[in-house]
């Protein structure tokens, strides 16, 4: 412990060294940067670099109509990319004062929530390949094939669905969507109880996991940080219960938190999140009322009126905000996009200090970055 | 010694590289197919029947790719450490008794030869580290030397332990002391050690742990240190490393498998010979590609606390049961 208090009181014994991990490197998972300080196997400073992704979605969202800004936020949250629909729409149907038939409602959670389970599971894989355990991804990605698979009959596309419209959706589930999603949430329940037996359990997983990049409530609210790495700390934050949008009101799910703060708890978070995805999906499907899927009237050239306007929802990833301004033209003035793996990763400079390399990158894979959602 | 014997030796050599080669190259193709099958994927099927010439396409186009010297890399000993890292792995297969007939060099200090070349393989890894002028490959060098330094320990403690149980260095005679029924095996000498078991799996963790193997791969850790000391290596440079982690596998195993499973002795006493060295071997090489596949991978400081503060407590504590016990019972 000396070479971690002689870090902390700024002083480092011998020569520091810098390493990229990144852009390129396997445990990045896309191209973030980070350059670190590296004293030994310990870290003095790791600064991420981003940007090496940026496509400027907020000023595409100026210089194209209402409708045509729609497949973008598909693009931003590759992963979840429902959820960023959800907002962007949500938040043009409030300025434009557009209400989608309860049918929609229940619909859009629905794949939202499948989408965040798809997502979550690719967390999964991904972060203990950064443990150096390859073979559950393959599993996690099999269970995620058949997510895809039951979105890609209803919206026609694997990752970036544009599914959800003003007003609406863009077209109604079938009796196959029912059916095959009921049927994934049986398969995935006991599926869940085999990661935990196989995964969790594993004494060499929980030394990896337990007390490590410890995260206080405290640092997630200075840097903002949200979605399952505040629920990790403590806090039991979650847009879908604090502000309710969409149909969640009506559905009974729990919000799991972990006060412990380490890898170990934001991943239990995110396990325990799936389970309350399949609560809510089978619910929804149980509640999920006759009638249209797009409200009538929407124009076709949509002009909200001037103003302004936000709309968060819990993402994949934390609460996602999209905010925007209209001057009652075809084309938006203003989209702002608050992505929740920004702040994710904002705090991990000041939470990977004195860290080894290893622990850190656990820490890293912990937050469950996508990069695209960083950059935007 | 006659005149034939350097014929013999060298015959024999020739023979130990073929089987190295031929392992290495197979063991690759058995480990892919083998996780394939514990992720549910059908693994290489499109070069051969079940892609079983795969190795030989893997072989032609590490051949055929570069030998990059780094620029700042000191060239020779980044050439060298190939070689060097291939060298104890051959040299320890030459004492290893396939069967009662089948060794290079039946010598009286086979043991010790093992492990006195064993050690250069560290060195090997080192330098291939150092040379390479990478920092993720130093960063893997320093933690090698200390992992094998810390693995080399409970490894000598224990054979030592098995060292006084057997009384000889000369791996054939150890085989033979072990003939008859799999209770005569020396991982269940109950009488000269209670704990003889729990011997055989700290020499296997410690094997684990010095062929740098998952789940103590820390020199190549990958989602650390992308490639580790072999980031720089390409084409048959890094084949080589490749083969010779293979190769110290086959020796490790074999080496578990005449000092704790009775070597070429068969488990009933009768016909005993190659084979049953060979399914031995082979069981407890496959052990290590399910280890792999199964377990993610330690941090590097609980590697050590595990060797400093409990294998070697246990190693050092069975060494002195097994003499008190052998004592006594004289």
């Amino acid at each position: 412990m000396s070479a971690l208090s002689a870090l902390s009181s700024g002083e480092t014994k011998g020569e520091t060294f810098v390493i990229n991990v990144g852009p390129q490197h396997p445990a990045t998972h896309g191209v973030l940067r980070l350059k670190m300080t590296m004293d030994g196997e310990y870290i003095t400073r790791a600064e991420p670099v981003c940007g090496y992704i940026h496509r400027m979605h907020e000023k595409m969202g100026e210089n194209r109509t209402w409708a045509q800004f729609l497949p973008n936020t598909g693009r931003i949250d590759y992963l979840a990319a429902m959820a960023y629909s959800h907002a962007y729409v949500g938040a043009v149907e409030r300025a434009a004062g557009i209400a989608a038939p309860p049918r929609a409602e229940y619909i859009r959670v629905i794949t939202s929530e499948l989408n965040r389970i798809s997502s979550h599971l690719v967390w999964f894989g991904a972060f203990l390949l950064d443990l150096g355990g390859f073979t559950p991804l393959l599993y996690a990605f099999d269970d995620r094939e058949k997510i895809l698979d039951i979105l890609e009959a209803l919206t026609g596309s694997r990752l970036t669905y544009s599914y959800y419209r003003f007003g609406g959706v863009c077209n109604d589930v079938d009796d196959d969507f029912i059916r095959g999603t009921r049927e994934f949430v049986a398969f995935m329940r006991p599926r869940m109880k085999m990661y935990h037996s196989l995964v969790t359990d594993n004494i060499i997983l929980r030394k990896r996991l337990i007390g490590i990049g410890v995260i206080s409530a405290e640092m997630c609210r200075q840097y903002g940080a949200t979605g399952p790495v505040i629920r990790g700390s403590g806090v039991g934050y979650d847009v879908r219960k604090s502000e309710p949008y969409s149909v969640y009101r009506d559905l009974d799910f729990d919000v799991p938190v972990y006060p412990e703060g380490d890898c170990m708890a934001r991943y239990l978070v995110r396990m325990e999140e799936m389970v309350q995805s399949l609560r809510i999906i089978e619910q929804a499907l149980d509640k999920l009322p006759a009638g249209p899927v797009m409200a009538s009237g929407v124009p076709r050239t949509l002009k909200p009126p001037a103003g302004d306007c936000c709309f968060a929802v819990e993402a994949a990833r934390g609460r996602l905000l999209v905010r925007i301004v209209s001057d009652n033209k075809e084309m938006p003035y203003r989209v702002r996009l608050r992505t929740p793996s920004f702040c994710n990763l904002s705090l991990y400079e000041e939470a990977s200090q004195g860290m080894m390399l290893p622990d850190a990158l656990a820490l890293l894979g912990s937050l469950d970055l996508v990069i695209p959602d960083i950059d935007r | 010694m006659s005149i034939i014997e350097p014929f013999r030796l060298l015959l024999f050599l020739v023979g130990i590289m073929a089987f190295v080669g031929l392992n290495a190259a197979y063991l690759v193709w058995v480990e892919r197919k083998g996780a394939a099958r514990f992720q549910r994927r059908p693994g290489p099927t499109e070069v051969g029947y079940g892609g079983l010439l795969q190795p030989i396409a893997d072989g032609i186009k590490l051949l055929s790719k570069q030998l990059h010297v780094p620029p700042g890399a000191d060239g020779v000993l980044f050439r060298a450490a190939p070689l060097l890292v291939m060298i104890p792995a051959m040299i320890g297969l030459a004492v290893v008794p396939f069967s009662e007939s089948l060794v290079a060099r039946d010598t009286n200090v086979g043991l010790l030869m093992i492990f006195a070349f064993g050690s250069i393989n560290v060195m090997a890894i080192m330098l291939s580290g150092w040379s390479s002028r990478n920092k993720y490959a130093i960063i893997s060098a320093a933690r090698i030397v200390s992992q094998d330094v810390a693995y080399e320990i409970p490894m000598l403690l224990v054979v030592v332990t098995m060292l006084m149980a057997t009384g000889t260095m000369n791996l054939n005679e150890i085989v033979q002391q072990q003939a008859g029924w799999f209770w005569r095996w020396n991982i269940f000498r109950l009488d000269v050690n209670p704990l003889m078991p729990l011997t055989f799996i700290i020499f296997f963790v410690c094997m684990l742990a010095e062929t740098n193997r998952a789940p103590f791969d820390m020199a190549e850790a990958e989602s650390e240190l992308v490639a580790g000391a072999f980031t720089e290596y390409a084409g048959m440079g890094f084949g080589v490393f490749f083969i010779a982690e293979y190769a110290n596998i086959i020796l490790g195993c074999a080496f578990a498998t005449i000092l704790f499973l009775g070597g070429w002795q068969s488990p009933f006493g009768v016909w005993s010979g190659v084979f049953w060295f060979l399914l031995k071997m082979y069981v407890l090489v496959f052990t290590v590609i399910w280890v792999r596949w199964t377990f993610p991978r330690t941090q590097f400081y609980n590697l050590l606390n595990l060797s400093w503060k409990l294998l070697i407590p246990i190693s050092l504590s069975t060494l002195i049961l097994t003499a008190v016990v052998m004592k006594v019972l004289k």
